[in-house]
């Protein structure tokens, strides 16, 4: 187990590495600059600003002066906000992403597991179909299309619900949650249903049955761990996903995460912010699939980690 | 098999659900919104677009920056709300020679920093000195360069800086001579990059002429403004504070003013609607025609000081031949395009300063007139669009621009039977595309900083980095020299005419219409007046409550 977890640990250095590597060369060899604008600045301006941010210095000693710095965890200054520093901006954002991606994975996992369970119980009837034609709906409509719809219904219409902030005013976070979470709700009770339509086949949930076990717990203490091993392995991905895909949720909603600093970065060519958001984000990636791999495992008998 | 037992039900789920929301909500539903409490408490609160890069008036170049800039910091000269005259401000009276070179600003003495020290001549010698600096990079330093040596010393030419022509003659009395007379100089000073900066702050937090100073953030920031930079979160509000140390701080009625970094166009009107705005920055082109016909007291479309238009790469052929350029030119439908398109007021546009700039509008017009157009084409030597090269126009990437681009791209075929291969590029591709000249035809848009007609004029003079057709005209730099030596205002007016007048029959550029400003606006807000620049000098605006 340990040499499991310190194998793929080892592996993710490399992984980061490349990730620095090509994320660093590739923005700079996008066109257009950091400092291109509307006005076009003079000749002296440009070359100040180059000076001052080290551009222009060879691009293999700029290349060395990122990976030190990135070694002792500094991120550089950014370029398009001059007084904050990349480090700052993440500090600010991130725990609101996380934030933001942590309901929405719980209000994804919750709707999407019982909607699965539901759903697997009486295959091909109503109680199936109805549950499963809605994720469907779920999967195919987009947050950029959903946020707006909910924020008609509730906010605008039904005035329930805030149309923007998070943590403003009570209640502000329940529709980006919902925004966020729908799609990943909708492929976690398809995932559900068929783990769950799986296992409750095999012949171990028959013996359960024989021996005249309430369906309850037919379902939460056998049926549950096996069926849910699908949902498992899809968190780690998915988790990743919602963090680094919540840049229209957070634009539809006014919230203050680091989604939309990682998209605009790349239009404004803030070298230092791609990178930095790149960097954290490929790490995100790599921490989350190796913790739902271990999860997988552990939940896994087969796998063997757990003591029979 | 196993479809006995079922405890849960899926409406039962839904329902609980729709409860949990439904009490999770309740309590939001007391309808104190920002628009009500704001008219209690005197807090505006304004949608901003983006998150302003910084405060720093040397460092900034958005009207994002300047919206909040202008509540913090106050230049020599303000501006009259309604006019756009310039105003005292923290200079309450100058005096100009004769000959138009010379400025002397005698300075309040009441005028405070938000520290309580009070605001000297030797305040705005650094402050301009330190725009000037080449090593901060400051974008708009060229705004001064109409000051004595400020162009030599902020290129590295000069190195003493009591060379430039600012000096403070004793703590009140500020001097500055100018290069030439200038005549929209005292405009200038009340742009954001003249505006003073305390220079005790700057050293405390970082040196002069180096970026990244920490001296913006809230807790560090020392104004002159109206106004005090209170708080500072980003991506989410920045508030200001009356400041009490403002020598006019009798005549400021808002309390406090909440700026509001809205990005999307279409979150920015749902927070209007439900009242969490007063202002918004802007309205998405599809709700200009609902709010006509259902809120049509919210909405307002303003003239704005600025025009859209396509450039002509005049480097590459036939687009170096003047008729081929003045045939595009002509061919251009703009009424089409502002009916038909872009539909939120804007005006066509047949010359490149916005009408009615201080009183001057260009002596001619490119007309609409296809059928000029036609044989323009055929004496340049493409009858009927033959032999005629498909051309390639750029534009960056958004729905608006393409949508003109198409219907241009339409105008032209039917007119002159050309083909125009249409290029939608990332703001930066396209930026640098156009820098060096890379394209054929390239969609542009300039808004002009200070309210002259020099604004627009100047960018298509032999100098100006902002010129990326490839086109000069010595007879046109003459003519805009002329303006600047003119004895008055009428013959400045005339020769700016026959500058333009020369820029419009050469072609380089082919302008579409005249931009306007769209947003909604409370019914509290008073004293916002609608202008030609969209500066709002917030020291005059109030809320008047109208809700029971």
């Amino acid at each position: 187990m340990t040499l499991f977890l310190l194998k793929r640990i080892l592996q993710a250095i490399p992984v980061i590495l490349i990730v620095t590597t090509v994320t660093f060369f590739l923005v700079r060899a996008a066109p257009g600059g950091p400092f291109d604008t509307e006005r076009t600045v003079s000749e002296e301006v440009l070359n100040n600003l180059q000076s001052f941010y080290k551009l222009d210095q060879p691009v293999h000693i700029q290349y060395q002066d990122y990976l030190k710095n990135l070694f002792q965890g500094d991120l550089g200054p950014s370029f398009r906000y001059p007084n904050r520093t990349v480090n700052e901006i993440i500090a600010d954002g991130l725990p609101v992403t996380f934030e933001l991606g942590l309901y929405a994975i719980i209000f994804a996992v919750i709707l999407g597991v019982v909607a699965g369970i539901i759903a697997s119980l009486r295959p091909n009837t109503l109680q199936d179909h109805l549950p499963m034609s809605l994720t469907m709906i779920g999967i195919c409509l987009p947050s950029f299309l959903l946020g707006p719809l909910l924020v008609l219904a509730f906010g605008i219409q039904l005035e329930w619900l805030p149309v923007s902030g998070w943590g403003y005013s009570p209640g502000d976070k329940i529709l980006p949650v919902v925004t966020l979470g729908s799609a990943y709700a909708a492929y976690i009770a398809r995932l559900s249903r068929a783990g769950m339509l799986e296992v409750l086949g095999q012949d171990f949930i028959l013996t359960a049955r024989a021996k005249g076990l309430p369906q309850w717990r037919i379902v939460t203490v056998h049926a549950l761990r096996g069926g849910l091993l699908p949902v498992v392995s899809f968190l780690g991905p998915a988790t990743a996903g919602l963090l680094a895909g919540s840049f229209v949720v957070e634009t539809i909603f006014q919230i203050p995460g680091l989604g939309r600093f990682y998209v605009q970065a790349a239009f404004n060519r803030d070298y230092t912010m791609i990178l930095g958001t790149t960097i954290l984000f490929a790490g995100l990636i790599i921490t989350l699939n190796l913790l739902s791999d271990f999860v997988t495992a552990w939940l896994d008998p087969k796998q063997g980690f757990v003591k029979k | 098999m196993h479809q006995r037992v079922y405890h849960l039900k899926p409406c039962k789920t839904l329902t609980l659900l729709l409860s949990l929301l439904m009490a999770l909500s309740g309590c939001t539903n007391d309808h104190n919104t920002n628009v009500i409490t704001g008219a209690l408490t005197q807090t505006l609160h304004i949608g901003n677009g983006a998150e302003p890069q910084d405060l720093d008036p040397h460092i900034v170049t958005g009207v994002t920056e300047h919206r909040i800039i202008s509540a913090l910091l106050e230049g020599l000269v303000g501006k009259d709300p309604k006019t756009l005259k310039p105003i005292p401000a923290v200079a309450e009276s100058w005096h100009i020679s004769d000959d138009r070179t010379h400025y002397r600003f005698r300075l309040r003495k009441n005028a405070r920093w938000s520290n309580g020290d009070p605001v000297t001549a030797q305040d705005f010698v650094y402050s301009w000195k330190r725009i000037l600096s080449p090593g901060l990079g400051a974008e708009y330093a060229y705004q001064l360069y109409s000051v004595l040596n400020a162009e030599a010393y902020h290129k590295g030419r000069l190195q003493d800086f009591t060379q430039v022509g600012v000096t403070a003659v004793d703590d009140h009395t500020l001097d500055v001579t100018l290069t030439n007379p200038t005549p929209y100089f005292l405009a200038i000073l009340d742009h954001y990059s003249t505006y003073p900066v305390h220079r005790k702050t700057i050293e405390k937090f970082g040196s002069m002429d180096k970026r990244g100073n920490r001296w913006t953030k809230p807790e560090n920031y020392t104004g002159n403004g109206p106004f005090t930079l209170k708080s500072w979160a980003l991506n989410r509000i920045i508030k200001v504070e009356k400041n009490p140390t403002y020598w006019d701080a009798g005549n400021v009625k808002l309390n406090a003013i909440h700026f509001y970094p809205v990005e999307n166009a279409s979150t920015e009107e749902r927070m209007f609607r439900t009242g969490q705005l007063h202002i918004t920055s802007t309205l998405p082109a599809e709700k200009i025609a609902v709010y006509r016909q259902k809120n049509p007291d919210q909405l307002y479309i303003n003239p704005y000081f600025g025009t859209y238009y396509y450039l002509f790469n005049t480097r590459r052929p036939p687009l170096d031949d003047k008729r081929v350029r003045q045939a595009l030119a002509m061919s251009i439908d703009r009424n089409s395009i502002v009916t038909n398109i872009t539909k939120g007021g804007q005006r066509p546009a047949g010359a490149f300063t916005p009408p009615n700039t201080l009183g001057y509008t260009a002596p001619t017009q490119i007309p609409f007139d296809p059928v000029r157009a036609k044989a323009l084409f055929e004496e340049a030597g493409f009858p009927a669009g033959k032999n005629f090269p498909t051309l390639e126009l750029v534009y960056n990437t958004s729905e608006s621009h393409r949508k003109i681009a198409v219907a241009i791209q339409q105008m032209w075929k039917k007119h002159l039977n050309i083909n125009i291969n249409l290029t939608n590029q990332d703001w930066k591709v396209y930026l640098a595309r156009r820098k060096s000249g890379d394209y054929d035809i390239a969609r542009a848009g300039w808004i002009g900083d200070y309210l002259s007609p020099n604004a627009f004029l100047e960018i298509f003079t032999r100098d100006s980095g902002n010129n990326h057709t490839g086109w000069s005209d010595p007879e046109y730099d003459a003519r805009m020299q002329k303006s600047q030596r003119a004895s008055n205002t009428n013959k400045r007016m005339e020769w700016f005419g026959q500058a333009e007048q020369l820029l419009l029959e050469a072609a380089p550029i082919a302008p579409i219409y005249t931009y306007t400003n769209v947003y909604l606006r409370s019914a509290d807000v008073q004293g916002w007046h609608p202008n030609i620049l969209d500066h709002h000098p917030y020291k005059y605006v109030y809320l008047s409550g109208s809700h029971d």
